[in-house]
Formats: structure tokens, sequence, C-alpha cells
């Protein structure tokens, strides 16, 4: 394998870039990054569809043989990490060129991006407990100082040293299974875990499952270890929520499969915890986004929702190896991993979108946005695009993955016992609410970022992005377009990897092949229909008088700008509704006397979950330890004094110990 | 092919037929049949005033909306004939395309730029989220029911053997009604003949709307009623004989006008804050239509 390659390239990358001119970096970078990706995917793509390929290499003293296996479950990981990366890459390289006046910083930058391109191609490969973790480290500080970028703001610190901390509670529940597993096994290669799996009786399996499930899922931002997504996304620089969005915390959806895979268990059940997880994750996630305020919030709760629906599919697919059903497991792990393809492509355009949109304006804050499409009729455009992908609305591609999963789950009814009826009724109801959340919250996200009249004074006139900062998000649109329209051609990528993980022999379902080529039929037929309808209308309307005038508004032709719907009144309905809930703080300010001053109103999002499970405790952890506080003194003296206590205090209490014991056994005696 | 000649016949009557109850049961004269259909005619016709506000969004939406509905038409089978598209799963798409007609809809107002407009798109995007759960539970619950998983294979071997599965189709029928009434913003949920912007849903999103664009969108509802009357005819007609079915078909088409027009004779719409309960209330009854084809193939022992 050529992984010693890409080690060397981005090892060299990292002595050259410091020393390269300003305007040099990013372009190097990007070559650089290029020249990863060409590696990796020349190795990736032929064991997509072909055989694993293995490698032993000998690691130091600690580390005995170190694994490597790429098989077809990483090759798709590793292709779609490096499209994400090569877009982001690019795009990065644009969005960083208003930084430019930091060249020490930019430098730290481009070689953080490059240190964690390499990790994560190392975490698809890796198969061996400790360099697995290591790699997993890396790639965690990596993406750290990636997203702490601005670091002069507060804000983007305490997002940072957040995402830090629970990164590091995922690697140390990661760390405990895999010390579990090395313990009883010997061995820190991952066949151990198949092993060990095979040994013990399903109820150990599933304990160690669930440990591995909240590590990862910590990494993959499932509810309730999501808490730490919607503080780093919209801290770090667009192109780093992009990738981090689109690819990062997918590998912990990687290693959930990877976890699937390993372990044998009681799938069934396995399945179960999975899709509750999932169904819970994917409806929190999309209540949380509508009611958010900021553009990368809404979009990091999005990532949530999106991972929700991913896990949908892995339970199914999990169930349908419970109970040895095909079309489960092709439908239920084929949706999940190519929806991982497909989030990774509209969710990374959707932040670049917003990227450029809050370089354009410096606002970010939705409610001050408006009539952007004039100004920037791409970057519309795009977020359209993307936006109608993420709804999963047909023909665009995340229709097709949501529809193999929906398949799934339709298909799974007919020889369901009663209580897998419940999980696969409650999962359709649970997509099909949010789906609808998921229109609601992008009309409200589009309508009124890019439509309408501006809401806001701003400084300077907003304009379009450059050329070079649109072709690499064109270059996603194209693909969102191409998995929509052509889907048969990734479902034959995708039938090698679902072998893998379901252990399956059989060929696919031809089915589902049968729909998903229909679906592709379906959508040349719609989007032939809405064509020739647009040239009808354009050959009937071409000769009709078109006039334009001001929006109704009951007669007044005045400046109605500030009567405009705004974000906020757009979904204040539904605020209303989901109150009960969510929790959101108020501030009002009424209309009061005969001539009322300035009235307020404010509405600050929070999260329950959060403010349950992590504030709460977090504040009686605080609570008890400041009764500590007499410790913490700053006098110098009480310091030696405290030390020398401490040192006195552990010599003298095993020999106390011991004495009592002596006098204990001479009682005895006597 | 079938179904899509008798769904585009039953849509220019449609508007029709409900006209004429209405004038009937308030006791007025009221406009020919042919009326709504002369109305769309002569909109086809004009010009059009676009806002100053609006962008491309607003020109390409309502022909997305026309086109996402005759897609969904496209997917509806008459009975034992099969529809031009079906395929395994096909209802979900028919779901989601008429969604991306929503979407279209719900920006397209939003890019108008006026207060009255995006009222009345939250209302429309609240209300289409609430109205979707009670859809895909009876198609559940129907691909339980038949072993089967497109709307062809589960109309067509749909056969209502015992009264226990007429009263399921009735209650089937009952939601799809409502669900029709709802997506077409009728009342109880909405007035279409209202005066006051401030109570409408649909009417005040289409309020820029002129000329061409505009008479598509009226024919759209239309053809959005006759196709909600096809699925509603497809729970009966399983087993019937071709001229049977079309005769039925056409009794069910005018019944469906019929009591389009009578309810908003007799009936007051709903206070608005309470729609989205009634709304999501429908999807208990489709829960019950579940429990329903639980029972019957007896789950629950």
């Amino acid at each position: 394998m050529l992984f010693k390659e890409i080690l060397r390239i981005s090892f060299v990358a990292l002595l050259l870039i410091p020393f390269l001119k300003i305007t040099w970096k990013g372009p190097v970078t990007v070559l650089i990054i290029l020249l990863n990706i060409l590696v990796s995917t020349s190795v990736a793509w032929p064991c997509l569809t072909g055989d694993a390929l293995e490698t032993i290499v000998q690691g130091s003293y600690i580390f005995g043989e170190i694994p490597l296996r790429l098989d077809s479950l990483s090759a798709w990981f590793i292709l779609t990490i490096n499209f994400t990366f090569l877009t982001g890459a690019w795009f990065g390289w644009q969005y960083m060129k208003s930084y430019e006046s930091n060249p020490a910083n930019l430098s730290f930058h481009y070689i953080s991006l490059i240190i964690l391109h390499t990790a994560m191609l190392a975490i698809c490969v890796v198969q061996h407990s400790i360099a697995f973790l290591i790699a997993w480290e890396v790639m965690a500080l990596s993406a750290f100082f990636l997203v702490i970028f601005e670091h002069g703001k507060t804000e983007t610190i305490r997002a940072g040293i957040n995402y830090l901390i629970q990164s590091h509670i995922c690697i140390l529940l990661l760390t405990i299974a895999f010390i579990w597993v090395a313990s009883r096994t010997n061995s820190y290669d991952f066949q151990a875990i198949h092993k060990f799996s095979m040994d013990f009786s399903p109820l150990v399996s599933l304990v160690l499952f669930l440990i591995f499930f909240a590590g990862f899922g910590i990494k993959a931002g499932f509810v309730p270890f999501h808490t730490w997504l919607p503080y780093a996304h919209p801290a770090a620089p667009s192109h780093i929520s992009g990738m981090m969005s689109g690819v990062i915390i997918k590998l912990g959806i990687y290693g959930l499969l990877r976890m699937i895979f390993l372990i044998h268990g009681d799938y069934i059940v396995m399945g179960y915890v999975i899709i509750t997880v999932s169904v819970i994750s994917g409806l929190y996630g999309v209540m949380l986004a509508i009611i958010q305020h900021n553009l990368k919030k809404l979009l990091a709760y999005h990532s949530i929702e999106n991972i929700g629906i991913i896990g949908i599919g892995i339970g199914l697919g999990t169930l349908g190896m419970g109970l040895h059903n095909t079309t489960l497991i092709y439908c239920g792990f084929g949706g999940g991993l190519l929806h991982v393809l497909n989030h990774s492509l509209f969710k990374s355009l959707l932040f670049y979108s917003a990227g450029t949109v809050y370089q354009a304006t410096h606002l970010l804050d939705i409610d001050k946005l408006g009539g952007l499409v004039k100004k920037m009729p791409h970057s519309a455009f795009l977020f359209l695009l993307a936006a109608l992908a993420i709804c999963g609305l047909p023909p665009f591609n995340g229709f097709v993955s949501e529809f193999m999963i929906y398949f799934g789950l339709f298909s799974s009814l007919k020889e369901a016992s009663t209580l897998t009826l419940v999980f696969s009724l409650g999962s359709i109801i649970g997509l099909v609410l949010i789906g609808g959340l998921a229109v609601l919250c992008f009309t409200k996200a589009f309508g009124t970022v890019f439509l309408g009249t501006p809401r806001h004074q701003l400084h300077e006139e907003p304009g379009e992005a450059h050329a070079l900062k649109l072709i690499p998000q064109y270059l996603v649109a194209v693909m969102i377009l191409f998995i929509g329209l052509v889907p048969q051609f990734f479902l034959h990528y995708l039938i090698r990897p679902i072998a893998l993980i379901a252990d399956h022999t059989t060929p696919a379902d031809t089915t589902l092949t049968e729909s998903i080529s229909a679906i592709s039929f379906a959508g040349f037929v719609f989007v032939g229909i809405v064509l020739t309808l647009f040239v009808i209308r354009k050959m009937v309307t071409s000769s009709r008088p078109v006039r334009t005038d001001a929006t109704w508004g009951c007669g007044y032709v005045g400046n109605a700008s500030k009567m405009q719907y705004t974000a906020s009144s757009f979904i204040r309905t539904y605020r209303k509704l989901a109150e009960p809930l969510l929790s959101i703080h108020k501030n009002k300010i009424m209309v009061s006397g005969v001539f009322p001053t300035q009235l307020e109103h404010k509405t600050h999002p929070y999260d329950r979950i959060e403010e349950k499970l992590i504030d709460i405790p977090l504040k009686n952890i605080k609570l008890f330890l400041s009764k500590f506080g007499f410790l913490q003194s700053g006098d110098l003296q009480q310091y030696v004094l405290n030390g020398v206590l401490f040192i006195t205090a552990i010599i003298v209490i095993p020999l106390v110990v011991k004495s009592v014991e002596i006098i204990i056994s001479f009682i005895e005696q006597l | 092919m079938l179904s899509l000649g008798l769904i585009i016949m039953a849509s220019l009557f449609f508007g029709g037929i409900i006209l004429r109850t209405k004038s009937l049961a308030s006791g007025r004269k009221g406009p020919g049949v042919f009326q709504p259909l002369k109305d769309v005619i002569r909109l086809l016709k004009k010009g059009a005033v676009y806002s100053r506000t609006t962008s491309f969004i607003f020109q390409v939406a309502p022909t997305v909306y026309f086109g996402s509905i005759v897609m969904a038409v496209l997917l509806i089978p008459f009975g034992e004939s099969n529809s031009l598209l079906s395929f395994k799963g096909d209802f979900i798409l028919f779901a989601y395309v008429l969604a991306i007609g929503k979407f279209f809809m719900i920006i397209s107002s939003l890019d108008t730029g006026s207060a009255f407009e995006g009222m009345g798109a939250s209302r429309e995007a609240l209300y289409s989220l609430l109205v979707e759960p009670a859809f895909f539970l009876i198609l559940g619950s129907f691909a339980l029911l038949t072993g089967h998983t497109s709307f062809h294979e589960i109309f067509a071997s749909l056969h209502l053997s015992s009264a226990f599965s007429y009263a399921l189709a009735t209650l089937a029928t009952f939601v799809f009604v409502l669900i029709a009434m709802i997506e077409n913003s009728r009342l109880p949920i909405d007035d279409p003949k209202t005066h006051l912007e401030l109570t409408m849903i649909h009417e005040v999103m289409i309020l820029d709307n002129s000329g061409y664009d505009l008479g598509l969108i009226l024919y759209a509802t239309n053809l959005k009623f006759a196709m909600y009357g096809a699925l509603v005819t497809n729970f009966f007609i399983a087993g019937m004989s071709l001229p049977v079915a079309i005769l039925l078909f056409i009794v069910i088409q005018v019944a469906f006008a019929a009591t389009a027009g009578l309810i908003e004779s007799f009936l007051a719409r709903f206070r608005m804050n309470h729609n989205a309960q009634f709304i999501f209330s429908l999807s208990s009854i489709s829960l019950v239509i579940f429990f329903g084809v639980l029972l019957i193939l007896g789950k629950f022992s």
C-alpha cells in the first residue's frame, strides 16, 4: 500500500509550508492534498469493488505488528473524505485569502489541514487499537486547531475547548473498550474484537457495543452526545465547518459500522438501540435547527438530524442482520452509506455558501439578512440546490438515500413481529416528520437570507464571490445532481461494502435495484416535465405585456422592508407548538402606557438536553468542588504546608494502618 | 394512461361542481360548471405584473409546482390498470414530489418580501408538514395489509372482503378527503373566499402572481383535487370491471366535489391557532387504521 507515500508527502509539506510566500501557502496546500487524494484514491478505488488489501507494518516494541487493512468499507469512506477534502481545501484556500495579514497563523492552519487529512485516511485503514487511538487523537487535535483559527474571539476558544473536552471523552470511552478487549484476548488487532465477541455471551458483546456506540456517537453527534457540534461548527472557518460536518463526524459512523462488522452479538437488540437513538437524534436535531438565529448553528443542528437519518439506515441494516432479511440489510446499510456521501456533499455546500454569505455581509444572523439573491445569484442558486437536496426532495441525492431507507422500512412491515413493527412505524413517522421539518427549516433559511429585501443596513454592498471560490461549489453541485439522477451507478459501488458489513454472500436485492432505476427514470421524467412546461410558458407569455411594480401591500407602496416576514415570525407558530419540548429563553418589553416607547422581543434558543445533562451536573460538581476553595488561598506558605501535610499523610497513614493491624492480630492471639 | 386521462377529465369539472354546489346551497343562481375553467383560460391569455422585489424564483416556482402535481398524477394507477410510472415504493416519490412543488411555492411567496405572503408561507409550511404522517401511516397500513409497496399492487390487491375492511377503507377515505382539503387550502382549514389577507393561507401566498402563472396555480388546485379523488376511488374499485370502475370514479369525484362544496357552505373556518392540532389529529385516525390492520392480521394475538 502507498500509505507510507502519503505520510512522506505530508511530512515534506509540513516542513515546506512555513517557508513559503504567503500567497503560495494556499495553492501548495491544495496541491499537496490533491496529491494525497490521488495516491489514496488510486489504492482505494479498486478495493471498493475488488478484494481487500492487507499489509502488516512492523511497529515499535510497544505496538508490535500493526495491521493495515483496506476493505470496501474503508474505501467508501476514503473516497467520501477525499472528495470533500478536494472541494474543502480549494474553497478554504479562497476563503482564507481575507486572513492573509497573519502568515504564522495561516501556516499553522494549512499544516493542520494536511495533518487532519492524513490522520483521517489513517483511521480508515489502521486496524490496531493503539495506533487507531493515536490516529484518532491526531485527528481530534488537528481539527481542534482548525476550529480555533480565530482564537482571538472568546466564543471561538470556548467552542474549541468544549470540542476538545468532548472529543477526549470520546477517546476515553474508546480506550476503555479497546483495553477491555485487549485484556481478555491479549491482542491489539481489530480481529480480536470479533474473537472477543464470539467467546463471550451476547450480553457482554452488547455492553462492549454500547461502549463503542457511545464513544463513536460523541464524534458522530448522536443525541445526547451532540452538544459540542452546535458550538464548534459556527466557530470554525466555513470550509472547516463544511468538512467537519461533511466528513469528520462521519468517522463516528465509520467506527460504528466497523464495530457492527466486528462485534458478533444480538443484532436485533443492537438494531433497536441504534434506531431509537437515531430517530430521537433526527427529530431533536431538526426541531432545534428551526429555532436557531445563526445560520451556521442552524446547519450544525441539521448535521445532528442527518446523522439521525444515517443512523436509522444503519439500525435498519443491523436489524436485517438479526432477522436474516436481505432486503433490510441492503436498504438499511445502503441507504445509510449513501446518505453518508450525500450528506457530505450537500452539507459542505451549504456551509461553503453560508461562508460566502458571511464574507460578503459579515453577518450570520438570519433575521438581519435578506435579498441576497440579486447580489449573489450563484451563491443563492447553490444554497437552494443544497437545501432541496438536504430536504430529501426529488430529483436530488438526498431523496435517493432517504428513499432506500423508507423502502427498507416499508418492506420490513410485511414479515415483522409486533415489536419490530413498532420500531419500523416509529422510524417511518420519524423520517416523515424530519423531512417535513427540514422543509420548514430550509424554506425559512433560504427565504430569509436570500429572498425579499435586505432587513439590515450593511456597511458595504455585498457582491458575488470570486469564480475560483465558486468552482469547488459547482463541483459539489454537479455531484449532487449526478447522484440524484443516476443513483444506479452508485448503488453498484455500494454492494461490496454492504456485503462486507453484513457478512453476506448473496447478490444484491433486485427489488431495490429496480426501484432505484425507476427513481432515476422518474427523476428524468420530472425534469423533462418541468422543462417542457417552462418552454410552453416561455412561448405563451413571450408576446404578453409584462410590467414590474411594487409588491402588493393593500395599496401601500412605500418602503415595506421592515414589514417583511422575518425568520422568527416565519416559525412563530411552530415555536408555539414546540415550546413545551424545547428550551427557549425570551426577553419581552410589551406595550405600556399611552405613548409606548421601544418594544422588544428576543428569543434565545437553548438546548434542553444540554441544560439537563451537562449544565446541571457541571453546576453540581462546581458547587461540590467550591467547598475545597479554601485550599487555593494564593498563599505560598499555605501551599507548602499543604504539600507537607500531603507527604506526611501518605507516609503516616500506611504506618498507622499497619500498626492497627498488628494490634488487632495481637489482640486476636490473646 | 387511463388514470391520467380520467384525472384530467375530472379536474376540468371539479372546481365547477364545487361552485355549483355552493350556489345551490346558498340559493343563488351562480355561475356555470365551466366558469372556473374559463377563468383559468382567461388568465392564461393575460400579461403579468411582477413585483420589483422578486427574482427568478418567483418566475420558476409556479411551473415547478404545476410540474410536481403532473408528476404525482403520473404515479396514480386506476384499479387494475397500471399508472405510467409504477415501481415499488412509488408512493414515497408521490409524497416527496408534491413536497418539492410546495417548497417552491413557499419560497416564491417569500420572494415578494411581503408581510402577508410570508404569513401564508409560514402556515403552509407548517400545515403541510403536519399532514404528511397521516398519509404515510395510511399507506404503511395498506402496505402491511396487502404485503405490497406500490400504489398499483396495493390497490389491485385491496379486495374488500369483510365489513371490517370496509370500515377501514371508509376511515381512509375520510382521512384522504381531509388531506385533500388541507393540501388544497379549503375549509375547514382555510377559506378561499375570505376577503381578509390575515385569515388566508394559500390565497395570500399567491397575491402577487398574475396572468399565466396564476392561471397555472388555479388549475393546479383542480388537478390536485381530482388526483386525491382518484386515490380515494382506488380504495374501492379493485376487482371491478372497467366500465363499472369508471362509473364509480365519476360518482366518487362528483360526490367528493359536492362534499367539498357542502362543507364550504355549512361550515366555518377553524381558528388559525387550532388548525395545527386538528391536522395532527388526522394522524391519530390513521393510527386507528393501522391498529385495525394489525387486528385483521392477528398481530396482537
